[in-house]
């Protein structure tokens, strides 16, 4: 009846287990309570979730992100402190089966459901409006990919309280995550959560791809996009291309789990190589689609923050595209030592090094924007000056790495562990910070905290430094990464500065959450009046703040790149004499339904609760083929409405230039 | 004066930097690569940063001295050498690439006029398995060798994906099931190097290290003959025993081991030899034992 | 730069397809001479960016497929002692089921043709047509799997059937897929007429049909004559 489900799935003898549990439990309780104590479900259920807002979806996506930042975080901790612990005659204080399923939680989590959720959240809420389009080309399935990244992000959450998770790295290889040597359910949470929300990610490349080719505003040409929008549209090509293979692989996976397939096996002809070779042919362009909106992000925030165009605008596209093309050309540099021949590693090397060179025009061009201009240090600013110094010492261990031999002394050594958290943490990670910092005014209305936001960057900064510095030098001693215990005294010292980093960039964490609560306090002092917080130069911050759902009451006509800072130069009008209506899309509960159902059936599938899987997909067809004969799906925003609303928010003044 | 040598020697003594610490010629060509890499890179990298920290602080928006030009955003003389540079200093990490990966190919015999001595290593779950097939012994989680003399490794794993790795004295491989992998080393210098497996197996895989020792030809005879008079053997029960699931083992010697041994292990991992066994993907180790050893 | 007295930056104002032009934005303007700076409507063209839309869906679908095409390519000779394909494949039982998918293809084409017509009859009929077509494959291929599996060749015996059973397998559940969506379509043209939304939708339909097809030409020839020769 309940497949492979009983009560003993739950971890009642491991103390640090339950205490998590039971901690993830009270904060759902807290939650929940508040929102019934407020009476505040119907809001809930109508203005959010069930809500085909791209604003709203946005929102959500980071506010996930967040949340599983403190999930992937916490296994950080865990990981630091027992490696700082757990010397010689001392075990530490996790054994290894728990260990193990830190760092697979870890590097799934971070990867998949914060850096992920984080990018895709941040081109929900500004792409739109970059572009002067009033939402993404097809809302309801934007509304479907956050459900079915949130029930993702679930599983693995519900895999600490049910049962446990992979054991096996955040990409599972097998051997090692076949059916023999991993016969729990962890890899089979690991699978289903990346499985849901991958169709999720890749219906989002299909969304947004469709939106900037098809609904920018008139006259704006592809090179007159701002370069966010360009960074969004090769990243989503890359989403578009590569997830389909993580699909193939964790299918693959999941039919030799599940089916008794030979695809990964040992034996009957099994080859776990293609395994490592497709999972990194997605793998690779993977980090490119984190680090290409981030390029982006700091792209728009140093050309603001400096009052100056930014520099070498086309070579930005054209270093854009071709990093995004590269991206597909790298894969086997994340296994030289697999044994591929010399001619075959040398060639991907090289390719791998021919990718650090359009990486490089951008820092070059981002430097030149700053020349000559009036670049105002706020913390947006900060984190982007912090990223380009930490990104470029990333990017050198990293072409260090691309050279083969160097390679195959510091393969899945703790020197790989430091550059890629180097290049994902100042890149991608300062890149969500930057972000958010930025246009947090335009999606909410209030300015962030400055000082504390000033204050969580240099936690992160610093904590970085003494986090990942010592890592760089364990790898050139020899040590490996994943050990949950070692025996050279000369590496205790450095994992304990490592986990003293940690601290650090917890304190920066803290502040930042101190950050929301003291600037939600205090938003009426910090209310965005006028739209335009920092002297924007691009189409989102033509609108009030937080916009209204319509986005534009009038499309802009684009005429030159930084559209509105072109607008503002020529002082335009923005007051219209007529308003006229405006089509919008209807909420729809469709998506979080359909999630609902699918996350159930993953669920059922984990626990091999056969009528339940087949029972929830079906549901969730059924919600699909109702929805697909629902004719009442869209709606007018009534002329006088769209007046009042843009009378009420004094939206014809302009900033001035 | 003499004191700032001494001290690096210090720091760097011992397996502290293992890898910049190589005591072999594989692991000395690889650090110099390291090393002449970032020399290169840093002639970009170090002026890159000091230019970012100037120009923020010059140009900050409460100097108001420095020149501001708003619309200046395009020279092509900047492009040019943007441009130019990444692309000049990655040619020439591009031919070092090139070079380096044919000389320093695992695959590829090392330069000695010195006869080889071969060596295979198995990955068990959670420890080395090392046969002499020459020799006709074997050793769990120590390996010996004589130095100045290269040994040509052959690696498989009779278990998961695992990778063999000395760092004192160059390159790592993976290890895989069905199919061997080759690597070629040499130790400049009688001493004992750790060695590991630098790709995680599971859950005893932080106590799958080994001890490497590098020995004086006669020192090497002695370790040999110390080996031969072990009284166990490898073969039926001891193989079904070694292939069960352990950690921390201790080190083990076979002063016998059945010579087609390691081949057997390559081959089990394809071959149908046994049906019900290959569906259950029982290592190819274990199918010998249970099949008997031949 | 320009201070936006002329309607022209380097040339005629770019408008986007499908958006209505300035006549309407002309009327509502500050004095004369000034330029255009907004456009009141904008007829978005969502049939045209739903076509868009799912072409682009079916591109990530191709590389799935090609994925598995990669995974059959690396995996084909692997047959751990176990059946050949020589030995399982009839190429004209293949042939037959192939006829009957390129048919329903040629049908799904003559069922767009009747819906460019308004043809409603026509349009069911075809796509009627279409689906028992459609259904035969599918009947022939699960014949096909049931006898092979039989005869132990099952998915689980080698890496090669593994991969042949898992791209073929991944092809028809597309193909029933098509089927359902297909009946669904059929029942929304009964209810609801040609509306822009049914025939957006069938034109997107009869779009995953062809791919389908193109697909299967693929298999065709790379597993089933490669395998045989």
């Amino acid at each position: 009846m309940l497949g492979k489900l009983t009560l003993s799935a739950i971890p009642y003898q491991n103390p640090i287990v339950m205490g998590a549990v039971v901690f993830m439990a009270l904060a759902a309780v807290a939650v929940l309570g508040t929102i019934t104590v407020l009476g505040k479900w119907k809001y809930l259920w109508t203005e959010w979730l069930t809500s085909v807002d791209h604003k709203k979806i946005g929102a959500m996506y980071v506010i996930l992100a967040g949340v599983m930042l403190l999930r992937g975080f916490a296994d950080a901790i865990m990981m630091r402190a027992q490696q700082a612990l757990a010397y010689g005659p001392h075990k530490g204080y996790l054994p290894p089966e728990h260990f193990d399923q830190v760092f697979s939680a870890h590097g799934t989590i971070m990867i998949f459901f914060m850096a992920m959720p984080f990018m895709i959240g941040l081109m929900n809420c500004v792409l739109p409006l970059q572009i002067g389009a009033r939402d993404v080309a097809f809302p309801f399935l934007n509304s479907l990919s956050l459900w079915l990244t949130v029930v993702g992000a679930m599983l693995v959450n519900l895999s600490l309280a049910v049962g446990n998770f992979a054991r096996t790295g955040w990409l599972a290889y097998p051997p090692l995550s076949e059916l023999h040597f991993s016969p729990g359910v962890g890899v089979d949470y690991y699978i289903w959560a990346l499985q849901i929300s991958g169709i999720g990610t890749t219906l989002s490349g299909v969304n947004f791809i469709a939106t900037i080719l098809r609904m920018r505003a008139p006259g704006m040409t592809l090179m007159r996009m701002p370069v966010f929008t360009w960074t969004a549209l090769c990243t989503n090509i890359l989403i578009v291309a590569a997830f389909p293979i993580l699909t193939v692989s964790l299918a693959l996976l999941t039919l030799d789990r599940y089916l008794g397939m030979h695809f990964f096996t040992n034996s009957l002809g099994g080859d776990p190589m293609m395994y490592i070779n497709l999972i990194w042919i997605w793998g690779h362009p993977e980090v490119y689609i984190l680090i290409l909106p981030a390029f982006g992000i700091f792209s728009e925030i140093i050309a603001t923050f400096s009052g100056k165009r930014l520099f070498g605008y086309t070579s930005m596209v054209f270093a854009t595209m071709a990093i995004a093309l590269l991206s597909f050309l790298v894969w086997l540099h994340h296994f030289f030592t697999m044994g591929s021949g010399a001619d075959v590693n040398a060639f991907f090397g090289i390719t791998t090094m021919v990718i650090a060179v359009p990486t490089g025009v951008k820092i070059f061009n981002w430097l030149f924007t700053m020349y000559r201009g009036r670049v105002r240090l706020e913390s947006p600013v900060l984190w982007t000056i912090g990223f380009m110094i930490t990104f470029v010492i990333g990017g050198m261990s990293g072409v260090l790495m691309a050279v083969p031999p160097a390679d195959f002394v510091l393969h899945n050594s703790l020197f790989l562990v430091a550059h890629f958290h180097n290049v994902i943490i100042g890149g991608v990670v300062f890149g969500a910070m930057a972000g958010l910092t930025y246009w947090f005014p335009k999606v909410f209305g209030f300015r962030l905290n400055e000082t504390l936001g000033k204050a969580a960057f240099w936690c992160w900064l610093v904590g970085f430094y003494v986090a990942f510095m010592p890592l760089y030098v364990l790898g050139l001693m020899g040590a490996t990464r994943r050990m949950d215990h070692y025996d050279n005294p000369a590496w205790q010292p450095l994992f304990v500065v490592a986990a003293i980093g940690a601290v650090i960039i917890f304190c920066g964490i803290m502040l930042q959450l101190a950050q929301v609560v003291v600037s939600i306090v205090q938003r009426e002092q910090a209310r965005d009046l006028t739209g335009d917080p920092w002297g924007g130069r691009t189409l989102e911050w033509a609108t009030a703040s937080p916009p209204p759902a319509y986005n534009f009451a009038r499309i802009p006509v684009v005429r030159d790149r930084d559209a509105f800072w072109d607008m503002k130069r020529r002082g335009v009008n923005m007051k219209a004499a007529v308003y006229r209506p405006i089509h919008m899309p209807r909420n729809t509960g469709t998506g979080f339904v359909m999630a609902a159902f699918i996350g159930l059936a993953g669920f059922a599938m984990i626990w091999h609760i056969w009528w339940l899987a087949i029972g929830g997909c079906a549901a969730a067809m059924v919600a699909l083929i109702r929805h697909a004969f629902d004719d009442d799906r869209d709606y007018y925003v009534e002329a006088e409405e769209v007046r009042r609303t843009e009378m009420m928010r004094g939206r014809h003044q302009l900033r001035s230039v | 004066m003499r004191l700032l040598p001494l001290a690096a020697t210090l720091l760097l003594s011992g397996c502290r930097w293992a890898v910049l610490d190589p005591k072999g010629p594989v692991g000395l060509q690889e650090r110099s690569i390291i090393l002449t890499a970032t020399v290169l890179m840093l002639i970009v990298v170090v002026p890159v940063i000091a230019l970012i920290l100037i120009f923020a602080w010059r140009y900050r928006a409460s100097n108001v001295h420095a020149e501001y030009r708003p619309d200046w955003a395009h020279s092509n003389r900047i492009e040019a050498v943007v441009w130019l540079i990444p692309c000049v200093i990655v040619a020439a990490l591009g031919v070092i690439a090139w070079r380096s990966s044919h000389a320093l190919d695992p695959y590829r015999p090392l330069d000695s006029r010195v006869r080889p001595i071969r060596i295979d290593a198995v990955a068990l779950d959670w420890k080395w398995l090392f046969i002499y097939p020459d020799q006709k012994v074997a050793t769990v989680n120590q390996v010996a060798f004589p130095a100045n003399v290269p040994v040509e490794f052959h690696i498989t794993s009779a278990t998961v994906m695992n990778a063999f790795f000395i760092p004192q004295l160059g390159s790592q491989i993976y290890a895989m099931a069905g199919m061997q992998t080759e690597l070629h080393l040499l130790a400049d210098e009688p001493g004992t190097y750790q060695g590991l497996s630098s790709n995680y197996s599971g859950d005893g895989f932080s106590g799958m290290t080994f001890k490497a020792i590098a020995l004086p030809q006669r020192g090497f005879d002695a370790w040999l003959a110390k080996v031969k008079t072990s009284p166990q053997t490898l073969g039926g029960a001891s193989l079904a025993q070694l292939e069960r699931p352990s950690e921390n083992d201790p080190v083990a010697y076979y002063s016998q081991v059945p010579a087609s041994l390691f081949a057997d292990i390559v081959a089990g991992g394809t071959r149908a030899a046994a049906p019900m066994a290959a569906m259950s993907g029982m290592s190819g180790m274990a199918r010998v034992a249970a099949t008997g050893s031949n | 730069m320009t201070t936006g007295t002329t309607m022209a930056h380097g040339g005629a104002l770019a408008f986007e397809p499908g958006y209505a032009g300035p006549a309407e934005a002309l009327r509502d303007l500050r004095p004369a001479g000034d330029a255009v700076d907004f456009e009141l409507e904008h007829h978005a063209d969502t049939a045209s960016i739903a076509q868009l839309g799912f072409w682009i869906y079916l591109m990530s679908d191709c590389l799935l497929f090609a994925g598995l095409f990669a995974t059959y390519s690396v995996l084909h000779a692997r047959t751990a002692g176990g059946p050949q394909p020589q030995s399982l494949f009839d190429l004209r039982y293949v042939l037959a089921e192939t006829g009957f998918l390129l048919v329903s293809s040629f049908t799904c084409g003559l069922a767009t043709l009747a819906m460019g017509r308004r043809s409603r009859g026509a349009t069911l009929g075809w796509l009627a047509v279409t689906f028992v077509l459609g259904l035969a494959f599918l009947g022939m291929e699960v014949h096909e799997f049931a006898h092979m599996i039989a005869d132990g060749a099952g998915p689980g015996r080698s890496a090669f059937l593994s991969s042949f059973f898992t791209l073929v397998a991944t092809h028809g559940l597309h193909v029933t897929c098509g089927l359902t969506w297909m009946a669904i379509m059929m029942v929304l043209v009964v209810k609801k007429g040609f509306t822009p939304s049914t025939e957006s939708r069938l034109s997107c339909l009869s779009l995953f049909w062809h791919f389908l097809d193109i697909i299967w030409v693929g298999v065709f020839s790379l597993v089933y004559l490669f395998g045989v020769s």
